[in-house]
């Protein structure tokens, strides 16, 4: 039997646990973007550098950004599925979906580290 | 497997409850968001390239429309994706799987969101 290959994890229960998982994350770093966004309607240049020069800021933003390429994985690679009957479109869509995340990861990890 | 299965996805063809709607928009959203990230990236990575960069992109989102739209968008769907997010997660626990509370549940999303625009446009106009 051919099973899914396609997916994040190898499973769909993989799939189900890790899209929460991430989910949380990235509902914790948006919440706490927004607020602070509203908290410092003044806010500056040195001071919004020097919250992503934070350690501990890099290291939410990188769990955010790691927990974005895989929910936005699963969310897509689920849109495709259900809509998508032919093959080569999906293959396709799938293609970009998956170049695109790795790009924003890189991209991500490139304006925190600042390489 | 039987092949005599009824087969019937033709999604024009359903009824769709408020619970069906709030599930597609949770979907659009998505998209929208994925969408939207090419937007945040550009934003962030002008932000953080220097002061002169902060402050294109702080003069950005208090001139352009185009910009501050994109941005209420966004804020938008994330508020809707953040709630029906929130419902999947306190479902997944067991709660509200009724049909009344769902249906309660599916209200209490898309009441959430419509505040949630409007603080957005409040936000960034």
């Amino acid at each position: 039997m051919v099973t899914t290959i396609t997916n994040f994890g190898r499973s769909g229960l993989y799939d189900w646990l890790l899209q929460r998982i991430s989910a949380v994350v990235l509902a914790l770093y948006s919440v706490f973007m927004v607020v602070y966004l509203l908290l410092n309607p003044q806010l500056d240049y040195a001071q919004w550098d020097a919250l992503f020069g934070m350690t501990s800021m890099r290291i939410f933003s990188l769990m955010a950004l790691l927990s974005l390429g895989a929910h936005c994985w699963i969310g897509l690679w689920s849109v495709s599925t259900d809509y998508i009957k032919p093959f080569v479109f999906r293959f396709v869509f799938q293609m970009v979906i998956g170049v695109l995340m790795f790009v924003y990861t890189v991209w991500g990890v490139q304006l925190l580290w600042g390489l | 497997m039987s092949d005599k299965r009824p087969v019937n996805l033709d999604l024009g063809t359903f009824k769709h409850p408020l619970i069906a709607m709030v599930s597609i928009c949770h979907r659009i959203s998505g998209v929208v968001l994925f969408v939207g990230l090419v937007f945040l990236f550009c934003l962030f990575d002008t932000s953080l390239s220097g002061a002169a960069g902060f402050a294109s992109a702080q003069d950005a989102l208090q001139t352009s429309f185009v910009a501050q739209f994109i941005t209420w968008g966004l804020l938008t769907s994330l508020g809707f994706h953040f709630s029906a997010g929130m419902k999947h997660l306190i479902m997944d626990v067991g709660v509200g799987e009724e049909l009344d509370s769902a249906n309660n549940a599916a209200k209490m999303v898309v009441g959430l969101t419509l505040i949630l625009a409007v603080l957005a446009g409040v936000w960034v106009w």
